[in-house]
């Protein structure tokens, strides 16, 4: 079981007794912002976003009513952090979001959780009932909406819309939550793993935080390795530490390339893997899927495509379109009925989902596409000249 | 319309599937028309119109199942059970559904009966995880 995985800085996830809220409730809230905000913490989901930044924006609006949602709908490929992080710890989470509701004023937050994780649903709801209990809860009411089967639904805007009793589609941005967000109002969500780290930044200070990671990315990551290793499960690791490193901890040999970050992630190939992994290069939602040289790279992205199609909302057309199509070239190559254009035709249909497509979703759904053309543009080549072959071996056998 | 979700959801764990006369009372309930509530119903995966098996068993073919012979293993339930993805054994025992990831990659291949996680899966375990559901 990947419980003693935690391999660095394992103090980090102990229960601490909520010395984190109890020291926050003695400070302001403007106070509690700007020590976030010193402490360079930005958002675990993917998009990396400055949370101090997030929380003042959502402060400073004139609104009474401000939300607060905790986005654990944890549906990226390859990414079980958040589970983990429920499962073995769910006070770190609800102490950061009684710190996260002081900040911004919220009096209600609510946790959305997957659908796949119900079984989670009754630990979470006592964990809730014994911070009530222990009077920790007496501004704050936290509900816990549980999703309905939806990947799109990880994006902020469809989880509002979740919420809100909606089909889970993405809105158009701006305005953006911290404005307008759940039932119009103001709102801040943050992953499960960013509210994680709140309470131990407020505890040991910004500075203590800080000190760890690099630059553009402080403190450390959870990071979930699957596939071809001997080992997988959650690792922590300090930020900008090299994907290397991590492959070593998790037993990994003879590897032709890594996506890190989930379905939409970049795709790093064997000769790149001391790449270190923080905001400034790659990391995404924490997914790292590890591929050995027996896999196939077209197989791969086929399958990659598939996922993102069937789970693309529908409202936009360059997603909903052109995933569709991406589906279509890719499912030729790999039943060997490729031709010369498709190469050209996804690198086209790639450049107008990236410009066009309304949320992260379609416009990021390209990447893998993209990166395994730059680095593994000889096994789709291989592909079209196999499909050529079969074909002249149909037109000679007649 | 935000206890929309929550009342088609309660519907699905009570009766299995959300029927059309179900939909009907939630519209004329919160007052919404009943395009929303088909619209909200047919979105999410883990919502049905059509009635389900007793249980409904979910497997992930995912990326990282895959890796781990989720092919191998999924053709090894459709073999046990004699029904194709997306189709319900005639007893009504079982639904059995292809799924996109359910975050329990570290035990991968993996697959939700009803809402329980069984992880490492090989086809020889299948029969016995069967054969544990009446």
């Amino acid at each position: 079981m990947p419980e003693k995985k935690i391999l660095i800085k394992e103090e980090i996830r102990e229960i601490q007794g909520f010395k984190g809220l109890e020291k926050a409730l003695s400070m302001s809230p403007d106070d509690v912002i700007s020590e976030i905000k010193a402490s360079g913490l930005r958002g675990r989901g993917g998009a990396g976003f400055p949370c101090g930044m997030k929380w003042e924006l959502a402060q400073k609006a004139p609104e009474e009513e401000k939300y607060l949602i905790c986005n654990a709908d944890e549906g990226e490929v390859g990414t079980f952090k958040d589970r983990y992080l429920l499962q073995k710890n769910p006070f770190l989470l609800l102490e950061g979001m009684i710190i996260a509701a002081y900040a911004i004023g919220a009096s209600i937050a609510y946790i959305y959780l997957r659908d796949e994780y119900h079984y989670l649903v009754q630990d979470l709801k006592k964990a809730i009932e014994q911070c009530r209990i222990k009077g920790y809860l007496k501004n704050l009411e936290i509900e816990i909406q549980e999703g309905a089967g939806a990947y799109i639904c990880g994006e902020e805007s469809a989880l509002m819309n979740s919420i809100e009793g909606k089909r889970g589609e993405s809105r158009f941005k701006p305005p953006f939550p911290p404005q307008k967000g759940l039932f119009q109002k103001p709102t801040i969500i943050n992953n499960v793993e960013t509210l994680s780290n709140v309470p131990l930044i407020i505890e040991k200070g910004a500075k203590w935080y800080s000190a760890m990671g690099t630059s553009e990315s402080k403190g450390t990551k959870l990071f979930c390795v699957t596939g071809d290793v001997k080992n997988p499960g959650v690792y922590e690791m300090e930020m900008g530490s090299k994907l290397q490193e991590l492959l070593d901890l998790a037993g990994a040999g003879n590897v032709k390339w890594v996506q890190v970050g989930g379905s939409t992630g970049a795709v790093i190939p064997f000769g790149m893997l001391q790449k270190p992994l923080c905001y400034e290069t790659v990391l995404g939602s924490g997914a790292v899927m590890v591929f050995d040289a027996t896999r196939d790279v077209v197989d791969f992205v086929y399958r990659t495509l598939e996922f993102l199609n069937e789970e693309s909302c529908g409202k936009c057309t360059p997603c909903r379109e052109g995933t569709e199509v991406m589906v279509e070239i890719l499912g030729r190559m790999v039943n060997g009925e490729g031709v010369q254009e498709d190469i050209d035709n996804l690198q086209d249909l790639s450049d107008t989902m990236i410009r066009a497509a309304l949320c992260g979703l379609g416009q990021a759904a390209p990447t893998p596409v993209l990166d395994t053309l730059a680095y593994f543009r000889k096994d789709y080549e291989d592909r079209i000249s196999q499909s050529v072959f079969l074909r002249s071996l149909k037109t000679i056998n007649g | 319309m935000e206890k929309l979700l929550n009342m088609i959801k309660s519907e699905q764990n009570q009766n299995g599937y959300v029927s059309e006369d179900a939909m009907n009372h939630i519209a004329q309930d919160l007052e919404l028309p009943l395009g929303h509530v088909y619209g909200v119903t047919t979105f999410y995966s883990f919502l049905s119109t059509e009635p389900l098996g007793r249980h409904v068993i979910r497997i992930c073919k995912s990326v990282p199942c895959f890796l781990q012979n989720g092919e191998t293993v999924a053709a090894s339930l459709q073999k046990n059970l004699g029904i194709a993805p997306g189709e319900t054994t005639a007893d009504g025992r079982f639904t059995f559904l292809l799924t996109n990831c359910i975050g329990a990659c570290d035990k991968a291949p993996a697959m939700l009966v009803d809402d329980v996680v069984y992880g490492n899966l090989t086809p020889e375990r299948i029969k016995t995880i069967l054969q544990s559901h009446d």
